[in-house]
């Protein structure tokens, strides 16, 4: 592997972050902060506590993982359609580079970006909820690979789209509400029978348990299934990515 | 000379619709050449320089760019190319230092400033490197896309349409740092429009048709083979016809009679004595001229004609 190429597309796309830093990093900053203010403070103070959490503290994990799922979908996304959408993609598609490189140098930009995010997130919640974390490897192991899984579906959607209408289709018309129905902001107990069976239908849902389980001990399905998700979702879209650069799918004519 | 840096055997591409781009491409790109592609829009100029590149996956056939397979050994390969695409493609935001700067990393190599401070220069470029992209004119930013191609200082340079609108002024910069790259022994393939442009520059013209190589020719070869000479004189008195004395010279009449044209084949060297034979003639004639001029059929002729006779 040659280094200098991941690092020049990284470099690049991290470049780009900070030439954006309101819409890449206080924009949601802001949103988050927002959802805390009103279901944290303003609603969250009229809901009991979710098994023996604050609702305010109940809902840190899901938030991080709204903001780790959207923001990994559409900063990968973005990333590799931008040069499509340009054309100065020639110059990635000609250089000798491997696959591998270009997918760890555009997906591990996107990844550090939900990463820090995640942890900016988690430290502005700290000034709303007292936190604890009661398994901080697990808490770490969970926001990494979330954030890669999520960066690597976003870079098969930049593949994909032909336009940015269709860019923002994935994150607007499945993730978010996937994220919304999956445990973000209640415990899928609350629900009635029938529908806590079909929300488990719902990947987010293993997601967002795993995660919350990290931070209280607490969680919707036992942690082994959740690190199945997870590794399911991630080599699913390795696969599908293998299939994209080996048939050139929407790259190489 | 036969040092081929690039060799392509029976490169065939159709694409999904069905349209045969290129048919069993057959051709050799010497060392240190510089090599001009002509052909109508939609010839298939920009899918063999894609194909070579890896942009395009060939549908049969193989590249070789200095003794490595282009899909087999794509690393070897390609970091040897750069590449000058037609469209002005590039990230808007980002600063020409920046972008440059890009390109050298993402062809495997580590930061060099001076490098990319030497491309810059010689490109004029070095007083805008600080400027974004989109703040640039079309001409500079055609200038940003070759300092890119030659960030990592490869051996051969493919140029799709280098001059395509660009004023006079800067095409003639450009075509003397396309020499100045010549000279320190990079290979130059590209494909314009301006037939000016390979008359001017090419060491050898390749003519491209319907996706089919018609003719590969040193420019000076093929200009001499195809290319036919013309004496104009301009006479005082206007001529009828051709007198009979001189039917033996494939003469014609113009302007209404003040023009008498000799058409000849400018290689040949009898041509000249063919010459002196005519003026004799006509001085016998007592046909008297005011002026003449001579001229040589242009590449565009010869291009015009090549592609009419295929069509």
């Amino acid at each position: 592997m040659n280094l200098h190429p991941v690092r020049a597309i990284y470099m690049a796309e991290m470049a780009r972050t900070r030439r954006t830093l309101l819409q890449s990093i206080v924009s949601p900053v802001i949103s988050t902060s927002l959802y805390f203010v009103v279901f944290g403070a303003a609603i969250g103070s009229r809901i009991s506590e979710v098994n023996g959490v604050s609702y305010g503290a109940f809902i840190v994990p899901g938030l991080i993982m709204l903001m780790l799922l959207t923001q990994s979908v559409s900063n990968a996304s973005f990333g590799i359609f931008f040069p499509k959408f340009s054309g100065s993609i020639y110059e990635l598609l000609s250089a000798p580079i491997s696959h591998l490189e270009i997918v760890i140098g555009y997906v591990g930009a996107a990844a550090s970006k939900s990463i820090l995010l995640g942890a900016i997130i988690l430290a502005t919640s700290g000034l709303f909820v007292p936190l604890e974390i009661a398994h901080p490897f697990w808490m770490l192991f969970f926001l990494v690979l979330t954030a890669v899984t999520f960066s690597l579906l976003g870079f098969i959607i930049g593949i994909w789209a032909d336009g940015f209408d269709r860019l923002q289709l994935v994150p607007l018309l499945v993730i978010t509400p996937l994220t919304f129905l999956g445990g973000s902001f209640y415990s899928i107990d609350m629900l009635p029978p029938f529908w806590q069976t079909i929300t488990l239908a719902n990947p987010v849902v293993y997601l967002v348990s795993g995660f919350r389980w990290s931070f209280y001990g607490i969680s919707d399905v036992s942690l082994a299934a959740s690190v199945g998700m997870i590794a399911l979702f991630l080599a699913a879209c390795l696969v599908a990515i293998g299939w994209i650069f080996r048939t050139g799918y929407r790259l190489k004519p | 000379m036969n040092d081929p840096i690039i060799t392509i055997n029976g490169l065939n591409k159709t694409y999904e619709g069905g349209f045969q781009a290129l048919t069993h491409i057959d051709l050799t790109i010497q060392r240190g050449e510089i090599f001009a592609l002509l052909g109508p829009n939609g010839a298939g100029k920009t899918t063999l320089i894609s194909v070579v590149c890896g942009l395009v996956n060939p549908t049969a056939g193989h590249v070789l760019v200095d003794g490595f397979d282009n899909i087999t050994h794509y690393r070897q390969a390609r970091e040897r190319i750069g590449l000058v695409p037609q469209e002005l493609t590039n990230e808007a935001f980002e600063t020409v230092w920046n972008t440059v700067s890009f390109s050298r990393g993402l062809f495997g190599n580590a930061p060099n400033p001076a490098h990319i401070e030497k491309v810059l220069k010689s490109l004029a470029l070095w007083d805008k490197r600080n400027n974004r992209l989109m703040t640039l004119s079309g001409g500079m930013k055609r200038r940003v896309l070759i300092a890119k191609a030659l960030s990592h200082e490869p051996r051969i340079l493919f140029l799709d349409e280098p001059t395509a609108g660009v004023d006079v002024e800067l095409r003639r910069d450009m075509w003397e740092v396309v020499r100045q790259l010549r000279d320190n022994g990079v290979t130059i393939i590209l494909t314009t429009h301006y037939i000016e442009e390979a008359e001017e520059m090419a060491d050898r013209i390749g003519v491209i048709n319907r996706g089919e190589l018609v003719l590969v020719e040193e420019k000076a070869a093929l200009m001499s083979k195809l290319g036919s000479k013309q004496l104009t004189l301009n006479l005082h008195s206007p001529l009828a016809e051709i007198p009979a004395n001189l039917q033996r010279f494939e003469l014609s009449l113009a302007a209404e009679g003040y023009e008498l044209i000799y058409t000849y084949d400018g290689s040949q060297e009898e041509d000249g004595h063919a010459i002196s034979e005519l003026l004799t003639a006509l001085e016998r004639e007592g046909v008297t001229f005011k002026d003449l001029n001579t001229r040589q059929s242009s590449l565009e002729d010869i291009f015009v004609d090549l592609v009419k006779e295929r069509a």
